[in-house]
């Protein structure tokens, strides 16, 4: 149990790597509270797996791409626990579409929630940390952060984003013992993904040496490591989670 | 307790230094060694405290004790 008493925040935590890292942490000790924007049921059954891992959490109900709405949820769980150790930003939606005929809602909903729902999260559990003297922020982006997509603009521009977002933090955070950091998934299998054609999928997986699509858990498998102590001396890194398909 | 003492006492937990060094004059970065996340959250402390809010601007021109402890008294609605 490496997260024992340790309260956590999961953005996104109803489903795919989000309900996987949920799990994860929860079953290391931490206190999770996942964060759904809509789907509740889903959210419940993130609960019912924590249960089953043997651990704590509690579904709470917010939009962080709303400011107001994710201040003040953070404010009181963090009132309700007294203290917040790691925040996971994961929460993440795409609208794919050529830019040359991408719709003006689409850049901004995605940046919206991708982008600034990564910066509210961040700064209403900031001054906690800070007073804390410690904590951990690890903010999910992507490989197409890095090598860009064709029909991904405003997602790998939102990803990119979250990536200047994490350094600057994490130079601003350091003083106070807070490491922040990303992670960069590839080809995950959840939801997001499944809209992917046979075809698309094995193009796809020509380019990946390790020759597979990546699980939630792989990605969790990271989010806890750098949530635990055992990666104190890492901040302001971008840890690649894609078999291979970038480097 | 007055504003000077809460005032003080806020700077002295935030800061880590002795009521002896929180002469009226100290400058908070000069004097008491402040780095600018320490004068953020002295000022996100006092904002708390006193249930005041303290633009960006205003931070701009708190430099000193006395110039935070009149800042505070002038945004309670008191003479300084």
């Amino acid at each position: 149990m490496t997260l024992k008493g340790k309260v956590a925040l999961v953005t996104g935590g109803a489903r795919g790597i989000g309900r996987a890292v949920s799990v994860r942490l929860a079953g290391e000790g931490a206190f999770v509270f996942v964060n759904y924007a809509r789907n509740e049921q889903a959210a419940r059954e993130t609960l019912r797996l924590i249960g089953e891992a043997g651990g704590e959490g509690k579904a709470v109900c917010f939009d962080v791409a709303d400011h107001k709405a994710s201040t003040d949820a953070i404010a009181s769980l963090i009132k309700e626990k007294g203290r917040i150790d790691i925040l996971v930003n994961n929460a993440g939606e795409s609208r794919d579409g050529l830019l040359v005929r991408m719709k003006e809602q689409d850049w901004d909903r995605v940046i919206g929630t991708n982008l600034k729902g990564a910066f509210n999260c961040c700064r209403a559990v900031s001054y906690t940390m800070m007073k804390q003297r410690g904590g951990r922020i690890i903010n999910v982006s992507s490989v197409v952060a890095l090598s860009g997509n064709a029909g991904q603009a405003n997602y790998s521009a939102s990803k990119a984003g979250i990536i200047g977002l994490t350094k600057s933090l994490a130079r601003e955070l350091a003083p106070r013992g807070i490491c922040v950091n990303a992670v960069a998934p590839g080809l995950i299998i959840t939801d997001m993904t499944s809209a992917m054609t046979e075809e698309q999928r094995e193009k796809v997986l020509e380019e990946i040496p390790l020759s597979r699509l990546g699980t939630p858990d792989d990605v969790a498998g990271v989010v806890l490591f750098l949530a635990s102590d055992e990666a104190g001396y890492i901040t302001g890194q971008v840890v690649g989670v894609n078999g291979g398909l970038y480097m | 307790m007055s504003i000077e003492e809460k005032v003080i006492e806020i700077i002295v937990e935030q800061l880590d230094v002795t009521r002896e060094e929180c002469v009226p004059e100290a400058s908070f970065i000069e004097d008491l060694g402040a780095d600018s996340l320490d004068l953020v959250e002295l000022i996100m402390a006092m904002e708390e405290n006193f249930g005041i809010e303290i633009s960006d601007e205003e931070l701009q021109k708190i430099r000193t004790i006395l110039d935070a402890i009149n800042f505070i008294k002038k945004k309670k609605g008191m003479a300084s």
